[in-house]
This record gives C-alpha cells, structure tokens and sequence, in this order.
C-alpha cells in the first residue's frame, strides 16, 4: 500500500499531540487474543490476533542428523509465508525479502535468548537430533505482522509435545508423547518493535503507521530480574537513527517493558 | 445389498451423512470476501481479493476479467510436515478448483482485471479440495463477485464395495477388499452441472451413477449452509 501524503500527514499531526486514529496512545497495544490447536496434526500451534492482525503458527518435530558443530544439539527452522491471503499487496509467489527478514529476525529471537533446551533434544549424539520446524503464516495484515508472528511462535513452540520416538524402528511414531518441547522458561524473550512516525515513536503500530514510518527497531526483550535484557535487534527500513532517537527509544522500552512482559508470559505460558 | 469389508464408519456417521459442517463469511477483514468451511476436520479458509489490476499485464485479457485460484495447504495441517509455499500437487488442485469457479463467476465487466482466490487449509483429514471449494464459493458471494450461481462441493467414495459420502483421512487409506476410491465432485447450485470431477481407485459405471447421486444430496445441504453463513456475515452456521 502506498498511503497518499495527505493522510501521512494527518497520522504525523494527530501524533505530535499524542493521539491516534484509533484512539490508542502511542505506546498502548490493541488487545492481542490467543486461540490454541488449530490443526491437531501440529505438535503445537495456534492464532494470535493483534486487534485485526492475525497469524497462524505451528510446530512441527521431525528427526535429523546434527550439525557438526552442535552434535549432541537439536536445531530449529523458522519460516514465514506472507501470502496473498492476508494483504492485498502480498505476492502469490515464492517467499519475497520482506518474509525472509522477518523469519529470520524471529528466529534469531527465539535462538539467542536461549529458550530452547538444543541438548535435551539430542536423541543419539552425532546420529540423531530432534529438529523443530516452525511455520508462521500471516493470515490477515492490519499492521505489526512482525510482533503477532513472533508472539504466535512463541506460543505454538509453548504448545507443542514431542512425538512418540521408537528406540527399535528408529522412527517416529503417528502420535504425541506427553513429553513437552524442552523450553527454559525463564530465557523466554519476545518481540517488540517501535515504529518511528514523524517525531514521535509508537508501539504495535497500525498498517497506516507503518506506512507512515521513518524506520523501525525491532528488539527481543527476555526478562533479567524485572530489568529488561535485549537478545536480538534489527533495524528496519531506510531512516537512521539518531543518538536523541536511540535514547528515547531505549527508555520507551525500559519504561513499558515490566508491563508487556507480564502479560507476554502470561499469554505464552497459560 | 453387495457383501462388503467395509461394514461401519468408525466416525458413526451413516454412508450417506456429511461431516459436521461449520461455516462462518467474513473471517479476514482486510479481503474483498472471504470464508471459513469446516467439515469435521478438515478446515478450509478463502480469500478473494478483486477485481484488481492483473500482473504480469501479458495475461491480460481485454474482452473479461481472468479468475485465478491459489490453494495452499499449511506445513502443520498434516502429520508428515509439508513444505511451504507451492506444490505440484498444489498447483494441479489450484487449477481445477479455478476451472470449478469459473463456470459460474461472471467477469464480463472486469476486462484486464484479475480477480485472486488464495485458499490456505490449516487443518486436514481429507476433501481438503472440496472444502477448499466451499470456501471459495461462499467468498467469492461475499466479495460481490457477479455469479449466475453458487458452488457446492463434496468427496464422495467408495471403500470396498461400500459407497459413501464425505471420505475422511481413514477412508481414504482403507486397504481391504476393492480398496478405496476417492471422487471429489463439485456442483453448480441451480443447473446441477458437475463442475469438478476427480477419481482416484476402481469403480463400476453403475456404481459411479450411483456415488453422482449421492453426491447431489450432500452438495445440496452444503449450499443451505453456504447461504444461511452468506445471511449472517461473522457467524459461526453449523450443519
């Protein structure tokens, strides 16, 4: 969507007096809503509405040989489709730069936090680990696509029992162990991007905002003693950002941060 | 009444029953239509974005608007994970699901427009074609899309001997006796032309007869939900 510089206009305006289209303040979240197993055949999966933006993620587990610098480690792959079901402007095609970069930011977020336990995935050091697929898809684009996606990764992964692994076949069996996928709780971090909007900086930002804005910082926060602890950062769009800009940023973020992770792991977790 | 291995549907259902069906239009807000279509588990969703200007201008065509169907099914909607993104077998049920389509949409006042029909399954235990369809039918109504009529869909089948309708995944693998055949089927609402016609397996002329009248019962309860979900947009109809 190209949005016409008329409306730009007024967006920027409305939020130099601290005011937006739909009546949030620029740091506050629409409501995000969680509906857990949309498909029984996922080791874990579910939808996550941001508002009008919704996603859907699930696990897959499959069995691999390791990577030689992590033998006794299991791996995990993210994708994300951004189809033509959930944005006018979305290709049919194979997977544009813009899923890739988001795909691989949510995964970095996932795998540098440390959240997931790789050697409890181990089944035979060397031979066999377990290896978990995530796929994310966006289902309807009402802007913040990034943060829904990496929420409903989260909660999939939260979800998701391993398969019943047959020691004597070697194979997997068709059904669910109750054996969860190893995850340390306490490393989870999540996603949180700021938008940039004329002179002012706003939270889970509309598909207009996100239009509208100068650049994003995308930044995964786990939690360190109710301080928060960066795990990942990307930088997107062309804008730069400035030192003053950098300093509001980082006090955006350490002043919402206790708040969003309370309810972050509470959605994740229960 | 022939002998057959297949005696009884492990889901309790009555060889001529439908799946419990749930329908809901207007499940993506950002579309011009779309649909939910649920029958037992097999979970279909359709989006139709359109009429829009058509990319790459090549295809074109300047006496109507062109349909063009995208089916998709999601990585974790099966027990083996199936790669993202398009398929083979993706792209061969995308084009007969469009041939379907078209028969009944009219683009006569859309020259050079494209109008785009993306169906993504979350969930399957087969028939993923044919919900896939019903989807379809019921977004491309909500969109406004000039239609003379509707489109019902449905997989009826044949295990042994046994003739069913609305196979499930279990079905589809039973093994005994003539094995099993799969017909998938699409009606037009009005006019009763078959405007799908899939089949996989072995089956007499008369038993196909027969499976093709059993087929136009079930399409016709799937269109009395289609249009009760098409009356009340947001709504969860179940049948």
């Amino acid at each position: 969507m190209t949005l016409p510089g008329l409306q730009k206009d007024r967006i920027i305006e409305y939020l130099a007096q601290g005011k937006r289209f739909d009546g949030r303040k620029p740091e506050e979240m629409r409501d995000i809503s969680v509906q857990l197993g949309i498909s029984e055949n996922a080791e874990g999966s579910c939808a996550v509405k941001f508002g009008k933006t919704e996603v859907y993620a699930g696990v897959k587990m499959s069995i691999i040989e390791p990577y030689s610098d992590g033998p006794d480690e299991g791996t995990l792959s993210v994708t994300l489709e951004l189809g033509a079901m959930a944005d006018d402007e979305f290709d049919l095609g194979a997977p544009k730069i813009d899923a890739i970069e988001m795909a691989r930011v949510i995964d970095r977020g996932i795998r540098e936090s440390g959240l997931i336990d790789w050697k409890k995935l181990c089944i035979v050091e060397g031979k066999k680990v377990w290896q978990i697929s995530l796929d994310i898809y966006a289902i309807n684009n009402d802007g913040n696509l990034f943060d829904a996606a990496a929420l409903a990764g989260l909660i999939a992964l939260a979800n998701a029992k391993l398969p019943v692994y047959n020691a004597e076949t070697e194979k997997i069996e068709h059904k669910l162990s109750n054996v969860k996928v190893p995850l340390i709780k306490e490393n989870m971090s999540f996603n949180l991007t700021v938008h940039k909007v004329g002179d002012q900086f706003v939270l889970d930002p509309s598909l207009q905002e996100e239009e509208a804005s100068d650049y994003r910082l995308g930044i995964a926060l786990a939690d360190n003693k109710g301080e928060p602890r960066i795990t990942a950062m990307q930088k997107g769009k062309e804008g730069g950002i400035s030192e003053i800009d950098m300093e509001k940023i980082l006090n955006l973020v350490e002043s919402n941060f206790k708040e969003l992770n309370k309810k972050i792991v509470k959605l994740v977790w229960s | 009444m022939v002998t057959s291995a297949y005696k009884k549907r492990s889901d309790g259902r009555k060889f001529d029953e439908l799946r419990p069906i749930i329908a809901k239009v207007g499940v993506v807000p950002s579309a011009d239509g779309s649909a939910m279509y649920q029958s037992g588990k097999t979970r279909a969703i359709a989006v139709v974005r359109g009429p829009r200007l058509l990319h790459p201008k090549h295809m074109e065509n300047p006496e109507k608007g062109i349909l063009r169907v995208t089916y998709q099914m999601m990585s974790f909607s099966v027990w083996d994970r199936i790669k993202p993104g398009n398929s083979r077998r993706g792209q061969e049920i995308s084009k007969v699901s469009e041939w379907a389509l078209n028969e009944v949409v009219d683009l006569d006042a859309f020259p050079n427009s494209v109008v785009d029909v993306i169906i993504q399954i979350p969930q399957a235990d087969a028939g993923t074609r044919v919900a896939g369809i019903n989807a379809a039918a019921m977004a491309l109504a909500q969109a406004g899309v000039p239609m003379r009529e509707m489109i019902a869909a449905v997989a009826v089948g044949k295990m042994d001997r046994t003739l069913v309708v609305d196979v499930d995944k279990e079905e589809e693998d039973f093994e005994e006796g003539e094995g099993p055949t799969d017909v998938p089927i699409a009606l037009t609402s009005r006019s009763n032309k078959i405007v799908l016609l899939q089949l996989d397996g072995k089956i007499s002329v008369p038993e196909l007869r027969e499976l093709i009248t059993m087929s136009k019962a079930g399409c016709k309860k799937i269109n009395e939900v289609q249009m009760k979900a098409l009356k009340e947009p947001g709504k969860e109809v179940k049948g």
